[in-house]
């Protein structure tokens, strides 16, 4: 997890497209400038990036479905917990499930386990839009490769 | 409760509008000002409430390509009518 660069995922490491979900792994960084600011002294990620590590993984599930033809953007957060603190040094778990797919959208229900237990979870919806442009499309691709994602959607598991 | 009354009630509770001022006339964008984040959650609530999937991104793509007007679908009674028609296929087809 290199949280300055919103590189919320380390890797993808289940992918279930015929239950449309995903299994992803993180592990918070010791260090970062985040923390210099959240807070001084008293180290914590920021709940709003618990959401983005969710909306991560669903994005993920999202362009895997869709055999990454189009971007999947968050739209909305729903139901939101932040139930407990995430620490650095901690190694999370991160899964989403499809609960609808519409036309060009998407509703997850997306959870963070640590330790074997939640520590957050949400209900999300992600527009399903054409990549602005290839080179952004190329790039995501890049993303999932680096991920593992790529492997397990050639897979198809 | 018919479908109109039911797309009614979705669409005041998605986007916190009064109830009685939805009309089967009511064209969602330009006399409700619903936008298209809160018509998302509408889109959503009908595929829900009537197990469907609504095929919204046909119907612009239509009325981009001059198939069709937005009043076919964004205006309340007729989207109600679409919505007919699409549990009817639904249930023809098994």
């Amino acid at each position: 997890m290199r949280l300055e660069y919103f590189q919320m995922i380390d890797q993808v490491a289940a992918l279930d497209t015929q239950g449309r979900s995903i299994r992803c792994l993180s592990t918070v960084p010791q260090q970062s400038p985040v923390f210099e600011g959240h807070f001084p002294g008293h180290a914590l990620v920021p709940g709003v990036l618990l959401i983005e590590t969710m909306a991560q993984a669903s994005g993920y599930l999202a362009l895997a479905l869709n055999g990454f033809k189009k971007m999947a953007f968050l739209a909305s957060v729903k139901e939101a917990k932040l139930r407990t603190f995430m620490l650095p040094g901690a190694a999370i778990e991160i899964t989403a499930q499809v609960a609808h797919e519409g036309s060009g959208f998407v509703v997850t229900h997306a959870q963070i386990i640590c330790d074997g237990k939640r520590v957050s979870e949400a209900e999300l919806m992600l527009r399903i839009l054409p990549f602005p442009s290839p080179e952004f499309a190329d790039m995501m691709v890049k993303q999932a490769e680096r991920l593992g994602l790529e492997t397990l959607s050639e897979r198809g598991s | 409760m018919s479908t109109f009354d039911e797309v009614a009630d979705i669409i005041a509770e998605s986007c916190s509008l009064d109830r009685e001022k939805i009309t089967p006339e009511s064209n969602i964008i330009d006399d409700l000002g619903v936008d298209s984040l809160d018509f998302l959650d509408v889109n959503f609530g009908i595929d829900k409430k009537f197990n469907i999937t609504l095929p919204v991104e046909k119907w612009t793509q239509d009325i981009s390509e001059g198939k069709a007007k937005t009043e076919d679908y964004f205006v309340v009674g007729n989207l109600a009518k679409a919505i007919d028609e699409l549990v009817a296929a639904k249930k023809a087809a098994g």
